[in-house]
């Protein structure tokens, strides 16, 4: 069995980077586009507790809990504003918010 | 290095704290994250995307407590299953899913962002094949049960002096501040 070593994690964060990425260019619906950013900032997470371990030291995990609280700042403001919009265009549909497409 | 981090891996390392079963763990724990995010961006219905999204959490804390950080771990589940996702589903539930149910789940430019998603991909593999030296494999014993005590430090400083965090903690808890006011602000009615 091979020992888990460092780049097996940032394997998995790729993964997860990666589809993130293609939840927020494919999705139509905003919630879901929100809930790939979170995959994105997980898979960011994941590497920055990997790498912790491997200097052997806490910084990476001291700036994981800052992106965790950055997270919870972007979910809250990012949701607020799609209730807004909800309630004047009764739409969550990211083709549909276009007001400032030329 | 921290001597204090060095003496808890010495102490670690003599008491015969070896990990068990590691790598079934590990391959276990991926593999759960990596499908049910799968399942995050395909489900059509919103709510069955936020429950695997919590799937993909809980696996990504059962990872950092395989990276000996037990600490994040915690705080992942409180925040991130417990907190943000229960905003997430407060919201699929006010704004109405009937409607986006019926629709398209992918948009029109689908093909594009898949390859943009696949160059990225391509990005990462070339980055991790040539970079290979920058990964060692060498993989740290950091000390488990100081962990909390350890990160109170560099946050809250010791010994009436300022940690190395301090600062930036403060101001993190401007920015929740700000989003909270934020939030509330742009959920009103009527300002």
């Amino acid at each position: 069995m091979v020992p888990i070593t460092t780049l097996h994690y940032l394997v998995v964060a790729a993964a997860l980077f990666v589809l993130g990425v293609i939840g927020v260019l494919t999705r139509r619906n905003v919630v879901i586009v929100l809930m790939s950013i979170e995959l994105i900032l997980n898979a960011v997470n994941l590497n920055l507790v990997a790498f912790s371990r491997m200097w052997g030291n806490l910084h990476g995990q001291m700036f994981a809990i800052f992106i965790v609280v950055d997270a919870a700042a972007e979910a809250a403001a990012g949701l607020g504003i799609l209730i807004a919009f909800f309630r004047n265009k009764e739409t969550v549909n990211v083709d549909e918010i276009d007001l400032l497409k030329w | 290095m921290n001597p204090a981090i060095n003496s808890g891996l010495n102490s670690a390392l003599n008491s015969g704290m070896a990990p068990v079963a590691t790598p079934w763990f590990f391959y276990a724990l991926a593999g759960a994250a990596v499908v049910s995010g799968v399942f995050v961006i395909t489900r059509r219905n919103a709510v069955h995307a936020a429950l695997a999204l919590i799937v993909t959490l809980l696996s990504v804390a059962g990872l950092y407590l395989m990276l000996y950080a037990p600490f994040v771990a915690g705080v992942q589940i409180i925040v991130y299953a417990g907190g943000i996702m229960v905003l997430f589903l407060f919201v699929i539930m006010l704004v109405n899913i009937e409607r986006s149910s019926k629709e398209r789940t992918f948009n029109r430019m689908w093909p594009v962002g898949l390859a943009a998603a696949g160059a990225l991909m391509a990005l990462f593999v070339s980055a991790f094949v040539k970079g290979r030296a920058l990964f060692p494999d060498r993989m740290i014993l950091l000390p488990e049960s100081s962990n909390t005590q350890q990160i109170a430090t560099l946050l809250y400083g010791e010994g009436g002096r300022m940690g190395q965090y301090t600062f930036a903690f403060e101001i993190a808890s401007l920015l929740l501040l700000v989003a909270i006011l934020g939030a509330v602000i742009m959920t009103k009615k009527k300002i």
